[in-house]
């Protein structure tokens, strides 16, 4: 009985030293550099390198869930497009994300003063994206008729001509499911258009292969790479006060891995002695 | 004012969700049902609204109103009916009906990926490996150290995968130097995961603080 | 009839879309096509199924009155909410259903719920991360180098972490879920293809 109150104690002292962690730091004014990697910078120099009227399209595949990992990176990435004057294409393929990219994508526009269906088109969602991605590379109209707003995407005047992943500069999938396995293997390994993703922290690692293969062009991952890329834009926005939190938080969680493997040593010394 | 209440509201299942952390509680579990019940209420709106009617009703609209230019509107019937047999999972005498759509969804989708997953993660993943020890793959002495320890490390990984024989002798030291190789990725994996998830709370304390707090003393006291 | 009838549609359906790869002939590629468009409309029903069967649960809970099946009220009432909201004043962003069912509760709720995992993350790894072995420590060693690695903080008080997390990540992490990826490309594929010629049929059993 002891035992169970020392251990929720202490998994409650826990609880409440993360919480501080990172509570406290908001309150201070954070550093405003990160350092660039290789993998974010690519992305940012091949949208920076396109001709304005270029298309570049956003697959955004989160929901509110992920979103204080995701948004930062859709808005850095707007922000970077509507300067360069390029044109987006948007889909939202994760059910409860559709209305979170809405208001993204509404959000950038009217900072920049984008038109809709002249400047940026929001597809929406369909269900399955696998096959969604399959059918896009085809013709858009194929698994969309029509857009979010339900209007035909022959009457919106920035789909003339624009028919499948062809008429793309590139595709960049902003990530928070497996759907960017959906996007290498049915969409790139099909279609062969140039992809990058976005992902989460969680699943950044994973997609390391693909970036050395050339399936993927680019990778900004999680939280740290939205960071890089408002700072590349020179935009600091949300991602790049979140730094500062994320460091001290990493440093507590090191400091009590550290104080664990500590305890477990010493016991371990005193076992034997 | 309405925004206010919104994030007062927010911020109250925020906290009754935070609550778990002590011990579950009413408060958590109405948070829990109530967030199930909204998104699958989200759900319906959302499929009717972006999938039912474009892909559904207008086709068949324009087909029964001769408005009709293309072959495929009437033949959307055909999927709907399929949609439709699912239903009779609910009536045990004929649920079997309901493997009928199913084996067409899972014949389209294994079909599909045969040759793509192949490609994308065999082939396209075993070039790269081996391409770099052809000319020009590596350029300075670090290169190659890069190019054999990957060769090396995707290698032995996949030795830490093969079980047709027993992990014994040369296959077991190479199977043993996969399990390092993975050990580092899935730490990779794990610290970024802590990354992960740290930004998450962020998040939400951001919005507790800085959209919800703040925004509200200010409109409260006037600061 | 009952096994048949589904194994040759799953059989006929798969070789179709694997051979189609392999043909990109005009009379092919409009099959593929309208294949791909229907399964998006059976799509739509499979989710209005899934919304269906939680529905009839949450009756049932009710019915047998077990425990905890007032929250099943709450689960409802929230679900016809949203559809009240969401048919009568729209789903847009200046909707009823967006600001209070998506901004006031789904999406608090939903993002605490993964937030939470950042306590438990923490506490895990204080209790469970521990060198007691060879691999135990390589894995600890990994992760420590890319938390540290990754954050400005740590980049700035110890000299060389990023870069040795930035060789890590991109030197044994690829290789190590390459070997996988490759791994599970050859499950995956040998997997589909076991599934379309009705070896493998998950749905018959």
């Amino acid at each position: 009985m002891a035992d169970i109150k020392a251990m929720l104690f202490e998994r409650r002292l826990i609880y409440f030293l993360i919480f501080l962690s990172v509570l406290i730091p908001l309150f201070m004014e954070p550093p405003k550099t990160v350092r660039v990697t290789p993998e974010v910078e690519v992305v940012y120099d091949r949208i920076d390198s396109l001709k304005p009227g270029e298309i570049v399209m956003l697959a955004c595949e989160y929901d509110p869930s992920m979103s204080a990992e995701m948004s930062p990176m859709t808005i850095a990435v707007l922000r970077h497009c509507y300067r360069k004057n390029l044109r987006i294409l948007a889909t939202g393929l994760t059910s409860n994300g559709v209305s979170l990219i809405e208001s993204e994508l509404k959000q950038v526009a009217e900072e920049f003063g984008k038109v809709y269906g002249v400047d940026y088109v929001y597809l929406g969602y369909k269900p399955y994206p696998g096959i969604v991605i399959m059918a896009m590379g085809e013709d858009f109209r194929n698994p969309f008729p029509n857009d979010y707003y339900n209007t035909p995407v022959d009457e919106l005047p920035m789909m003339k001509g624009v028919k499948n992943y062809q008429n793309v500069a590139l595709v960049l999938t902003v990530n928070s499911t497996s759907g960017i396995d959906y996007w290498i293997t049915y969409g790139q390994g099909r279609y062969k258009f140039p992809l990058a993703a976005a992902a989460t922290a969680v699943m950044a690692p994973n997609y390391y292969n693909y970036l050395q293969s050339g399936q993927l062009f680019g990778l900004i991952g999680g939280l740290r790479g939205a960071a890089e890329y408002e700072q590349l834009i020179d935009t600091p926005g949300s991602a790049t006060r979140g730094m500062f939190v994320q460091s001290v938080t990493h440093m507590v969680i090191v400091g009590l891995i550290l104080v664990g493997n500590g305890i477990f040593v010493y016991g371990r010394l005193r076992k034997r002695s | 004012m309405e925004q206010h209440i919104v994030f007062t509201a927010a911020a109250l299942v925020t906290f009754a969700i935070f609550s778990f952390l002590y011990k579950d509680n009413p408060f958590y579990k109405f948070a829990e049902h109530l967030v199930v019940g909204v998104s699958a209420g989200y759900w319906i709106v959302i499929l009717y609204n972006t999938s039912l009617v474009p892909k559904l009703i207008e086709p068949l609209q324009r087909f029964f109103g001769g408005r009709s230019t293309s072959l495929l509107d009437p033949l959307v019937i055909i999927p709907a009916i399929l949609g439709i047999l699912m239903f009779t999972r609910f009536v045990p005498k004929i649920a079997w009906i309901s493997r009928i759509p199913i084996s067409y969804i899972l014949g389209i989708g294994s079909g599909a990926a045969i040759p793509l997953v192949l490609q994308t993660f065999v082939i396209q993943q075993i070039y790269p490996t081996m391409a770099m020890f052809l000319p020009g793959g590596a350029v300075t002495w670090w290169d190659w150290v890069t190019n054999i320890l990957i060769f090396a490390g995707v290698f032995c990984g996949l030795a830490y995968f093969y079980f047709s024989a027993r992990h014994e002798g040369a296959l077991g030291g190479v199977s043993k130097a996969g399990i390092w190789i993975l050990m580092i990725g899935f730490g990779a994996s794990f610290g970024y995961t802590v990354m992960s998830r740290v930004s998450l709370l962020y998040g939400r304390m951001d919005f507790l603080v800085n959209a919800w707090a703040r925004p509200l003393l200010g409109a409260l006291f006037g600061g | 009839m009952q096994r048949e009838l589904p194994r040759i549609i799953t059989l006929v359906t798969g070789l179709f879309l694997a051979i189609q790869y392999f043909i990109p002939h005009r009379y092919s590629e409009q099959f593929y096509e309208t294949a791909l468009d229907w399964l998006i409309i059976i799509g739509i029903f499979s989710i209005a199924l899934g919304v269906a069967s939680l529905v009839n649960h949450q009756r049932q809970k009710i019915k047998r009155r077990e425990e905890g099946f007032r929250f099943s009220y709450v689960l409802l009432a929230g679900l016809l909410f949203m559809c009240l909201t969401g048919f009568i004043t729209g789903s847009g962003t200046d909707s009823l259903f967006y600001r209070w069912g998506y901004v006031g509760i789904l999406s608090p709720i939903t993002s605490t719920m993964f937030a939470l995992l950042a306590f438990y993350i923490a506490s895990a790894a204080f209790r469970a991360f521990r060198a007691r072995t060879v691999i135990a420590t390589i894995l600890l060693v990994s992760a420590v180098i890319v938390m540290m690695g990754r954050v400005p903080l740590g980049e700035r008080l110890i000299p060389g972490i990023a870069h040795a997390s930035d060789w890590l990540l991109n030197v044994p992490n690829m290789a190590a879920k390459r070997a996988i990826a490759i791994g599970l490309g050859l499950g995956g594929s040998a997997t589909a293809l076991k599934v379309v010629l009705g070896i493998e049929a998950p749905h018959l059993r």
